[in-house]
């Protein structure tokens, strides 16, 4: 079990980490997910015993790895773009972490082997990776940081490098892999479908700091702040004014520029307080709250329409509007404090 | 456009024809006839070749005993002072050899700095009347590999640090998670990567020791003869030019083999699938400190100091004290310097010794003039290569490997008595500059964009106009650069001009060396101070093009 306390590194000067603390439990895959930028591959080198701590500690099952040198931590790392090494062939490559722990070349074939197996690229050994695809290379980084069996598996955007199809396909294939092999994994990335794909838990990563975390579904459905909502892309934020409480739902009257709402709220709000206010881009059945405009912009999207209107707020609708008519939306709104 | 290329390539090639490729065949000629090939003479040749072989190969361990750290130390490590010590470093490759002979001869010879201080030393605690006999230096073998660890170091630092650097981190990083310890990430990671650089270094720096004259002549002195310097000895003092080509033959062969070589292991250089350059930090622990300090200490002892002691020999003066020995250092004085200008009755030369100075001043004015003509037309073909351009390239590097020795023995077996003439020295210079004046020119010429002409032409502008507005401004900085580097070669160029020069027009480096073969503190201090002088001039030839460096001529190796 890994756990991390107040994590702090400042880069040049400037504070890039600001006391980043998590557990991971056996088993377990958690995504760290967060703008480029902000510090995620930099955490991850600190856990790995490659980046020295300007602050804080990591303990993996209460022990305290601060003493422990890189090399023995026994933590896979999975890159981006793959740093295999040039000058040898896959089955080298994936045999590297075996031959570091001295192992027998007899046991060392028939781990490789195995390995290359779960990762489908059975009959490759002798390849030269310089000559394989993109998909194959990220194959092999997985299967050598498989082999030597680590205790923790970290991944720094490992799929960025590939195209749609085949990023799809490898986050099934590594999913399934993490769950046969029951690792448990760090996994980090900017793409929040990645993340929800394969974690268990994710972590919001925002100028130094984990400002959210849960589950997928607990994050997309409850979001704690104005940042999160705009970078899942959650819908609509716009701002307001709290005007009375009461009302229907017993939450709070709040005044915007496209109309006054009834919000259910569990924030500790008074009267004339400025909030943020999310509108999911999805036409709710049941609410009591209208939008109405005039569309300004639609565009076809997978399996609908994205509606755009002329006061700058979009929907998700099933039914084609025209440009310049009028509609009335019933819409969903939650506060963001 | 065919006839335009035949037009431009005819002044390189006649110049070539005649002054290298003409001589290169009589002196073919002369080597491998049956009077030559004979079992006294292939004895002495196989002792010489086999003393070149074995000083090289020490040379070249010694080099890369020294230049492997260092690489390490620039690519990784930030401290104080970083880019002027390496900018020392590139330095002494362009010294003229005697200037290098000097300085090292200034600082551990006889009269050197290192035997005066001791000898002070040693007359100031014992107050023995046996006087300080000085440590030998000039005259080892020692002082060869030093000075060609002086020279040749920056190589290996620029090559093998530019492929540290170029190692992507993540590599270290794969290998650390994986269980390698430190030793383990360099022994399986890092050198089977840099192993290409440090190959082609290697043998490049082997092939500099290979061909060294001024070095053997100077420092080892009498007792040690490598190729070159045979050469030199049979052509000008034993008078037997066959022998003389028969070893110019060898040496060309061993040159060939050794560029073939090397032209293949540079293409095998692996390039790095993400190169990024390693982020270089200040030294953090204890041994990294150590690591630095001690590297910055003998990086700075092993440049600066012979460079120092020059200058500074040359305003000294000295006593020798009652009963002989080492003299020890009594005073400044400028009187080396002002004894240039004196013609003395019985001097080495018939005019005052600033008169070599006047000299090498013409012949590098004629240099760089004869270069830049002839250079400019080679440089155009070669800038737009067509299927004439290239079957010349290659041909056009030939002069290069060649060594100087062998050229101007060239010139001795063609033209005989035609080398009356004084011309004959820049002539030669000019063959040696040539390919470094077409390769500097060559990317500038290349990199006018040909639209630019076009757009000029289409809004009226004579082809002289064209010429003037867009490739003059352009070619301007180019050709500033080619300048100073025939400059330089021109001033320090001692090998060939050894064998071609009139006694009574001598150049610098013959003056110092010269001074530096008569006994006397005299002819030693006017060494010094000559010396001094061609330093001076060749750093401010140095340093003109550093700073104008080209991207493209950087892979001059």
């Amino acid at each position: 079990m890994l756990k991390v306390y107040d994590l702090c590194k400042t880069y040049e000067t400037q504070p890039l980490l600001n006391g980043i603390s998590f557990v991971l439990g056996a088993g377990e895959t958690i995504c760290l997910l967060g703008p480029s930028g902000s510090g995620k591959s930099t955490l991850l080198r600190m856990i790995a015993g490659l980046e020295p701590l300007d602050a804080g500690q990591i303990l993996w099952d209460g022990e305290d790895l601060s003493s422990t040198p890189a090399h023995l931590r026994d933590f896979g790392l999975v890159f981006q773009d793959y740093a295999l090494f040039p000058h040898l062939n896959v089955f080298d490559n994936v045999a590297f972490g075996l031959k570091m722990k001295n192992w027998k070349s007899v046991e060392i074939r028939a781990r490789v082997i195995e390995v290359l197996d779960l990762v489908n690229l059975r009959g490759f050994e002798l390849r030269k990776v310089t000559d394989l695809s993109g998909g194959e290379q990220q194959r092999v980084a997985l299967a050598r940081a498989l082999a030597p069996g680590p205790r923790l598996l970290m991944f720094d955007e490992p799929l960025g490098a590939l195209d749609r199809a085949l990023r799809e396909e490898l986050l099934a294939e590594l999913r399934g892999i993490l769950h046969r092999t029951g690792i448990p994994a760090v996994y980090v990335t900017h793409d929040q479908d990645e993340a929800f794909t394969i974690a268990d838990r994710v972590l919001l990563l925002h100028e130094g700091q984990i400002v959210q975390q849960g589950t997928p579904a607990e994050v997309w459905s409850k979001p704690d702040s104005v940042w999160v909502a705009q970078f899942l892309g959650l819908g609509n934020v716009i701002e307001g004014n709290c005007r009375s409480q009461g009302g229907k739902s017993k939450g709070w009257e709040v005044e915007t520029r496209f109309g006054i709402f009834d919000v259910k709220c569990g924030h500790p709000h008074q009267a004339g307080d400025k909030v943020h206010l999310l509108v999911r881009p999805r036409a709710a059945a049941g609410e009591s709250n209208k939008i109405q405009d005039r569309v300004a912009d639609v565009v076809f999207q997978q399996d609908g329409f994205k509606v755009r209107l002329d006061d700058g707020l979009y929907f998700y609708l099933k039914n084609e509007p025209k440009i310049g008519q009028k509609i009335e939306i019933k819409i969903k709104l939650e506060c963001l404090g | 456009m065919m006839n335009r290329r035949v037009l431009l390539w005819l002044a390189p090639l006649t110049f070539l024809g005649v002054l290298f490729f003409y001589p290169f065949f009589r002196i073919l000629a002369f080597g491998l006839s049956m009077e030559t090939v004979k079992a006294d003479n292939l004895q002495l040749v196989f002792h010489v070749l086999l003393f070149t072989f074995y000083q090289a190969f020490l040379s070249t361990l010694l080099t890369l005993l020294v230049g492997l750290p260092c690489a390490y130390l620039f690519s990784r490590f930030d401290f104080h002072g970083k880019s002027l010590l390496r900018a020392l470093t590139t330095v002494p490759f362009m010294l003229p050899t005697v200037v290098v002979a000097a300085g090292f001869n200034a600082l551990l010879g006889p009269r050197g700095w290192i035997n005066i201080g001791l000898a002070s030393l040693f007359n100031g605690l014992t107050h023995s009347p046996v006087p300080f006999s000085p440590i030998p230096f000039v005259g080892t073998l020692g002082a060869i590999l030093i000075a060609h660890v002086f020279y040749n170091t920056t190589i290996v630092i620029r090559l093998v640090s530019h492929a540290l650097s170029g190692l992507d981190p993540k590599l270290e990083h794969a290998a650390r998670s994986l269980g390698a310890d430190s030793r383990r990430v360099w022994g399986h990671v890092i050198l089977p990567l840099l192993l290409p650089s440090i190959l082609a270094a290697s043998l490049l720096v082997f092939l500099f020791d290979f061909t060294s004259f001024g070095v053997i002549l100077l420092l080892g002195g009498p007792t040690f003869a490598t190729l070159e310097v045979e050469i030199y000895i049979q052509a000008l003092q034993m008078l037997n030019l066959p022998l003389a080509a028969l070893l110019a033959f060898i040496q060309l062969l061993c040159i060939l083999i050794f560029s073939i070589l090397y032209t293949r292991l540079a293409t095998r250089v692996v390039v790095q699938s993400a190169p990024r350059s390693t982020l270089q930090h200040k030294a953090k622990t204890i041994r990294e400190r150590i690591f630095v300090i001690a590297f910055c200490t003998l990086l700075f002892a092993l440049f600066i100091l012979p460079m120092l002691a020059l200058p500074l020999r040359s305003v000294s003066s000295l006593n020798v004290l009652r009963g002989g020995g080492t003299p020890v250092l009594s005073g400044l004085t400028a009187g080396y310097y002002t004894e240039l200008f004196i013609n003395r009755r019985d001097s080495l030369f018939y005019v005052p010794p600033i008169q070599a100075a006047l000299n090498s001043l013409g012949y590098a004015g004629a240099t760089v003039i004869l270069s830049l003509l002839l250079g400019f037309p080679a440089a155009s073909a070669l800038a737009r290569p067509g299927r004439l351009e290239r079957i010349l390239d290659p041909i056009l590097i030939l002069p290069l490997g060649a060594s100087a020795v062998t050229l101007a023995l060239g010139f001795i077996i063609a033209f005989g008595r035609l080398l009356i003439s004084p011309w004959v020295v820049p002539l030669a210079h000019t063959l040696v500059a040539l390919p470094f004046v077409i390769r500097t020119l060559q990317p500038a010429i290349a990199a006018i964009p040909e639209r630019l002409r076009q757009a000029a032409a289409s809004l009226g502008a004579s082809p002289f106009r064209v010429w003037q507005n867009v490739d003059w401004p352009i070619l301007r900085r180019a050709t500033l650069n080619a300048a100073a580097f025939a400059f330089t070669i021109s001033l320090g160029e001692f090998g060939a001009t050894l064998l071609l020069a009139r006694p009574d027009y001598p150049t610098i480096p013959i003056a110092i060396y010269r001074f530096l073969s008569q006994p006397g503190a005299l002819n030693y201090g006017q060494a010094m101070a000559m010396a001094t002088l061609l330093m001076a001039l060749t750093t401010a030839g140095i340093l003109l093009i550093e700073k104008g460096r080209l991207p493209g001529t950087e892979n001059l190796f």
